[in-house]
């Protein structure tokens, strides 16, 4: 009896990685958190590096999005939340007890599953998290604006109509906005939770060659649900189940020789 | 073949005739004539006032400031209960929406949603809603007057009651403690109505939690704040027992033009001129007459709160 053989899906040519990337700024030790008693995330260590694409990809409730929010501290929102271990961005943990959490948020950038303007102009949208920070010189919010917008591959699209509602945009071009949104408070990281999952193909496929294109200036962690996607984008992958990390490693690698048997059943479709 | 074997398919099979549903039927109409009872009582209240009001509504009327004897219906009129009723609701609005939507505010995005002490101030508010006005009355009385206006008076040395007697202010805060309920219900539902997502992404890009409710989560929820606003002018406007005994005159010979004046009001001379009057029969047509201004009143400043809330929402709609 001949082998079934499972179709290997083929990680596509990455686009090379931008000059002095590559070295570890994120670190993740022992990091545990709990809901209340239940435990989300066991024990996690992992190394993101500069200015590189990470993917985290697994089946739902696998503790990705979880991770991912503790980047951020957005899961300091939940009441009853713990955390063990440690997260550290450069030389900082993120969690020790002088950390300026609204500091963190401003280095470190997200852009959520659905896409989530403000009620406000297009204009107001990027210029938001300018303003908050004291900007208000006409001439440098003009400037940014066009700029967060031209990064986020949406200036030629809107620039007659920047004051009108961002509301009235597509869901494609609401995530772009959302994008240039986070990029205007120019972060060193990214933070993306299945930004394309909401979106048709074409608007998708605009969205990964923008995250190719951002991965030159910017730190970018997504998670997704979609393998094609990961090999699409990520320079690196890591698989996690039941709220562990099962195997991290280059996406090549994870996708054409996973050391763990779970990986590979994930991969290749066999369950998920 | 195929065709003939699928009509006679449909033909073998009977749906049951549909019999008549007594029930249905008996439940529909009954639900029907209990709106239609609604509608006929309504009727019949605004007909009987607007019929035997609306000859007696004369310019003249509205616009003079009667006598002491206000029973004499070719010299009396009800200006100063119109300014006064007016005041009070203008004043009380001032008072209850701040608070309110500050409490709002804390119970759905500050108290922690699952304490002891926050379902206690839920269940006070709900509570509050169901007191009795009278009972809003002597509390007005009792606290307001009695004591923070006496403190207020010694602590100014004034040498006779300034502060501590029936005021206009007094009356506005009284009603603004009794419509509370209605602001902080409307409020926490509007503001729980805004998707997460928002307040998320405005956190996400630095902003602090106090940014994000000014930037993003009021500007959003003031439609629904508006509303309580305007269901607090309604239920207001019509009270009486509450400002009983906590700012309304009698009788007073110039209009109020001191929050610490006491002031004349349509819901209250309606009461005075149903039931003080030395000759009923001739004093009816200016009740009627009185009861139909204040009808129109309470219309008006619902009218005006309305438009102003239709203006905000085409603002944010233009916006969002």
């Amino acid at each position: 009896m001949a082998e079934t053989v499972l179709p290997k899906l083929e990680v596509t040519a990455q686009t090379p990685l931008a000059e002095g990337a590559g070295a570890s700024l994120i670190e993740i030790s022992n990091l545990s958190l709990f809901y209340g008693k239940s435990r989300a995330l066991k024990d996690i260590s992992l190394s993101i590096r500069e200015r590189v694409v990470t993917a985290f990809i697994g089946p739902s409730g696998c503790g990705k999005s979880t991770l991912l929010r503790c980047l951020n501290r957005m899961n300091d929102l939940i009441d009853g939340v713990r955390i063990e271990g440690s997260v550290k961005i450069g030389e900082h943990d993120i969690y020790a007890s002088d950390v300026d959490v609204i500091e963190l948020r401003k280095r470190v950038g997200m852009v959520f599953q659905k896409s989530n303007p403000f009620p406000k102009s297009i204009y107001d949208n990027v210029a938001y998290g300018l303003k908050l920070q004291g900007v208000k010189s006409k001439s440098e919010l003009d400037a940014a604006v066009e700029q967060s917008l031209n990064g986020a591959a949406l200036w030629d699209e809107v620039k007659d109509r920047l004051h009108s509602s961002a509301l009235g945009l597509s869901g494609g071009q609401q995530q772009r906005l959302c994008i240039a949104r986070a990029i205007a408070v120019k972060p060193e990281i990214i933070l993306m939770d299945e930004p394309a999952s909401a979106l048709d193909p074409i608007a998708t496929s605009r969205v990964e060659d923008l995250i190719l294109e951002l991965k030159k200036d910017f730190t970018i962690v997504i998670v997704t649900h979609n393998m094609q996607q990961a090999t699409r984008i990520s320079d690196e992958t890591a698989f996690f189940y039941m709220g562990e990390l099962i195997e991290s490693g280059p996406t090549q690698k994870i996708f054409t020789m996973p050391k763990q048997k779970r990986t590979e059943d994930y991969v290749t479709g066999r369950f998920g | 073949m195929e065709a003939q074997s699928l009509k006679s398919k449909a033909q073998s099979h009977h749906f049951r005739t549909r019999q008549f549903d007594f029930g249905s039927f008996f439940f529909s109409g009954l639900t029907g004539l209990a709106t239609l009872l609604i509608l006929a009582i309504l009727a019949v209240i605004l007909g009987n006032i607007i019929v035997n009001g609306w000859p007696n509504l004369t310019w003249h009327f509205v616009s003079t400031i009667p006598k002491k004897d206000f029973f004499d219906p070719a010299t009396t009129g009800v200006l100063p209960m119109i300014i006064g009723t007016t005041i009070r609701v203008f004043v009380m609005t001032i008072f209850v929406l701040p608070i309110g939507v500050i409490t709002a505010v804390y119970l759905t995005e500050y108290a922690p949603t699952h304490s002891p002490v926050t379902r206690i101030i839920r269940a006070a508010v709900n509570n509050l809603a169901g007191v009795p006005s009278i009972v809003f009355g002597l509390f007005g009385l009792g606290f307001f007057i009695n004591f923070i206006g006496r403190n207020m008076d010694q602590l100014l040395h004034n040498p006779g009651p300034v502060w501590g007697q029936p005021a206009v202010l007094w009356a506005s805060l009284t009603l603004a403690v009794m419509t509370m309920p209605v602001v902080i219900v409307a409020t926490e539902e509007s503001l729980k109505a805004i998707p997460m997502g928002l307040r998320e992404a405005s956190l996400a890009l630095g902003a602090t939690k106090l940014e994000t409710i000014i930037r993003i989560v009021l500007p959003q929820a003031l439609p629904g704040i508006m509303t309580g606003g305007i269901l607090a002018v309604s239920r207001a406007a019509g009270e009486v027992a509450p400002i009983l005994f906590t700012g309304v005159a009698y009788y007073m010979a110039s209009l109020p033009g001191k929050l610490s004046d006491q002031f004349m009001d349509l819901g209250y001379h309606v009461f005075v001129l149903s039931t003080q009057s030395p000759d009923i029969e001739k004093t009816r047509p200016i009740l009627y007459a009185t009861v139909l201004v204040l009808l129109i009143l309470t219309f008006a400043l619902n009218f005006v709160a309305v438009l102003i809330r239709a203006r905000v929402r085409k603002k944010l709609r233009a916006l969002g």
